[in-house]
């Protein structure tokens, strides 16, 4: 048993943090968000040639080779910078479907550029009707001559607005809700008959509705087995979902690090308002509201290095924890910084905001104690 | 990072296995939940102690395990899965670890063995009935005599006290400075003339605590543990050993494998608890903090390995694991419905109509205490805000 970190994956961890130190303050970070693109190209070039861009991907297919603990220090770091630029949705979903999915032709067409960053990827699964149920989709692909056509809509397509390439999921057989008959196409953002309307959110991404009208593709679009997407989705999405927890977890610590040393310096009553019982008490709670959530997240990154299946019950577990204390964490960092926390000129409430887009990506606290339940305690 | 089990540690499990299937028989069940449980609990600690295994957090060198994190966890957790209880924790987890680390050669060499065989059952002389969370303003006086020390005062809430041959005890030898200093730790044989040990019932209607008077006893100086008047330290040092083997996830584990086994077996209108969304829910979140807690103990295990003694992170696993243990003491009564308010009976479970009523009322009454001892959690909030957090 260790909890230790390799050196490369410090190496990495300390790259990021000297990138967010150094490169991507607040004033940067503002600016990134008001900007029409919502991320900076030179800052995801810089990614690339750093190599962040590759760690996940095997040697075979011209990445690092990394494990599931080097997204998770990956993640983090980048949450605690609050970091927009999309590795989630560009390399975790879009890349990680094409290497586990593709063929070698599709891997070789594909991944170098998610890997050089000239590939701006997305992942486009959920439906205005879908909520948290990935195989409820009501988009199709029909069989043509020359290979499918597409139609349906897929709304809040995360780095949708940037994308140049999308993955996206279509019932290629079988009715609205059932897990089988779903495929994966690779979609070109710019083919003919797609449409995107594009919209900013809360915690600064740029996302897209997309409307799919006979939009024709070709034989080779087809990602892995037509019909059986969903067993690659669910490993797709069971290492996205430990990603974007170790996000949260950037960004729970930032927090609670910020409150602390706000405390410390701001003055009411003559004194620091961290010298309060009432206060202390309550970081305190903050504290190891962030500590248990990190413990569960190596449970879940060790059980995932087992055999990822063996994650499962713990990866909901973690769902509804960081749900419940990122809760807990960002309104005690509101009220403790009295009326600064309300602003939006403070970071705090971006963290708070970043953090609730977290909690509803891939489903909520509700949902996933429900899927947990169900795990645990069927007879 | 990883804590996945190498051949060793599964080797290990089994010799564990064996050893607890072998050893734990039926008939020593029995006994330990009957009449005379001081004397069946030192004959299950003495099989650990002939096995080499009564000690896993000792350091080798006075008689420990020399036990890997994985290790300590295996063993606790095969050992909580059969609902073998802990050894008592006055010896082995709270004085015996503050003698190794302050004691004098002549202390080890005397007491460290006898804790480890279980010839000496110790009790916890702390409280006092105007010092609980505010511990240093204790006032049980130690004054110097000779080569003695006479001692007049009296320390409350010391459980077994009515088994102990020995207890350990904080005492007031100098009111010059601060509170915490002038305090001093001290051994003293239960025997002595002048100690008159009053029964306090508890909320469980148990006797398990007591009130110590302490009327002119004479206690060498040989027995001091640590300096005179510096015995602060040594008490904060045992407070934190004490925390680790507070949280007791293991047990809190079984009790949940317990309450869910039960939970089957209760039908409300043709369905069962289990079932019921509102209990699962209930069920989940204490499960999900609790499986968070486990690996919280794991992290601070491996912490320990790499850096010796437990820091204030103890407090937390204290603060959570009591939490913990509450909520899932609560959940077993309410699983237990009304016959949560069964009183200890000669009646057969088969005449009374259910088995574990009376264990989750004594279990949860008691439990109120455990948020209460060893440093009150808001105590710990304390320790925590100020040394971990660093707000004055």
């Amino acid at each position: 048993m260790n909890f230790d970190f390799t050196e490369e994956q410090q190496m990495v961890r300390d790259s990021i943090a000297r990138f967010v130190q150094d490169d991507y303050d607040w004033e940067t970070r503002k600016a990134i968000v008001a900007s029409d693109k919502g991320m900076r190209d030179d800052f995801w070039q810089t990614f690339a040639e750093l190599g962040w861009l590759s760690i996940p991907f095997s040697e075979a297919d011209g990445g690092f080779g990394g494990s599931i603990v080097d997204t998770m220090v990956i993640m983090e770091e980048l949450g605690k910078g609050l970091v927009v630029e999309p590795y989630l949705p560009t390399v975790v979903l879009f890349g990680g479907l094409v290497a586990r999915a593709g063929s070698e032709a599709q891997r070789a067409a594909l991944l170098p550029s998610v890997i050089d960053g000239s590939t701006s990827g997305a992942f486009a699964w959920v439906e205005r009707q879908s909520r948290f149920e990935i195989s409820d989709c009501a988009t199709r692909a029909e069989a043509s001559d020359e290979g499918y056509v597409l139609n349906g809509e897929k709304v809040v397509v995360f780095n949708g607005a940037n994308c140049n390439q999308l993955v996206v999921l279509a019932r290629t057989s079988g009715d609205q809700f059932d897990r089988d008959g779903l495929s994966l196409f690779v979609v070109d953002a710019n083919a003919e008959g797609l449409e995107r309307f594009t919209y900013p959110m809360m915690d600064g991404q740029k996302v897209a509705n997309i409307t799919f009208k006979n939009v024709h593709l070709p034989a080779d679009a087809l990602l892995g087995t037509a019909g059986g997407a969903m067993t690659v989705v669910d490993e797709v999405v069971r290492e996205a979902t430990i990603a974007l927890m170790a996000e949260a977890i950037g960004c729970m610590g930032t927090l609670n690090a910020k409150t602390l040393e706000y405390t410390k310096t701001r003055e009411q009553f003559g004194t620091a308002i961290g010298s309060f019982q009432a206060l202390q008490h309550r970081m305190v709670d903050t504290m190891m509201a962030y500590e248990q959530a990190k413990s569960l997240l190596y449970k879940a990154v060790c059980e995932y290095q087992e055999s990822p299946e063996k994650a499962d019950a713990t990866i909901n577990a973690l769902k509804v924890l960081v749900d419940r204390n990122a809760k807990l964490i960002y309104g005690e960092a509101i009220q403790l910084h009295g009326g600064m926390g309300i602003t939006d000129e403070l970071d705090i409430g971006h963290y708070a905001k970043r953090l609730m887009m977290i909690n509803t990506t891939f489903g909520d606290a509700t949902y996933h104690r429900a899927r947990y339940a169900e795990k645990a305690y069927a007879a | 990072m990883d804590t996945a089990f190498s051949a060793e540690d599964l080797a290990f499990r089994d010799e564990v296995r064996a050893f607890f299937d072998e050893q734990f028989t039926d008939e020593l069940v029995g006994r330990l939940r009957g009449k005379n449980f001081k004397e069946a609990i030192v004959d299950w600690q003495r099989r650990l102690y002939d096995r080499g295994w009564i000690a896993p957090n000792w350091p080798v060198e006075f008689g420990g395990t020399g036990w890997t994190p994985t290790q300590k966890y295996i063993f606790e957790t095969e050992r909580s899965e059969r609902g073998i209880p802990g050894t008592v924790p006055f010896g082995l987890n709270m004085v015996g670890p503050v003698i190794y680390q302050f004691g004098t050669q002549e202390q080890k060499d005397h007491f460290l063995p006898r804790i480890l065989k279980s010839e000496d059952w110790w009790c916890q002389g702390y409280s006092e009935p105007g010092a609980g969370s505010d511990l240093a303003s204790l006032k049980t006086k130690a004054v110097r005599d000779g080569d003695d020390f006479i001692i007049n005062g009296a320390k409350i809430w010391t459980t077994y006290a009515q088994y102990a041959d020995w207890i350990f005890v904080l005492v007031r030898t100098s009111s010059e400075g601060k509170k915490q200093e002038g305090i001093t730790f001290i051994l003293v044989d239960m025997k002595s003339e002048g100690i008159k040990v009053n029964p306090i019932i508890s909320i469980d209607n148990e006797h398990s605590l007591n009130e110590v008077e302490f009327s002119n006893v004479r206690v060498p100086a040989s027995n001091v543990v640590g300096e005179v008047d510096k015995g602060w330290t040594v008490a904060k040092a045992l407070l934190a050993h004490e925390r680790t083997s507070i949280a007791d996830v293991a047990q809190s584990k079984r009790n949940l494998r317990l309450i869910k086994e039960a939970a089957r077996q209760e039908i409300n209108g043709g369905k069962a608890l289990i079932d019921d969304p509102g209990f699962q829910a209930r069920m989940a979140d204490i499960e999900i903090e609790l499986m968070a807690l486990e690996f919280t103990e794991l992290r601070t295990l491996a912490a320990m390995q790499a850096g010796g003694f437990p820091g204030p992170e103890s407090s937390l696993l204290k603060i959570k694991g009591t939490e913990l243990q509450q909520a899932t003491q609560e959940l077993r009564m309410e699983v237990a419905a009304y016959y949560q308010g069964v009183l200890p009976t000669d009646l057969d479970p088969e005449v009374l109509g259910h088995s574990f009523g009376a264990e989750a009322r004594r279990n949860f009454m008691y439990g109120r205490a455990s948020t209460i001892y060893g440093g009150s959690n808001e105590v710990q909030k304390n320790i925590i805000a100020k040394f971990v957090l660093g707000l004055e």
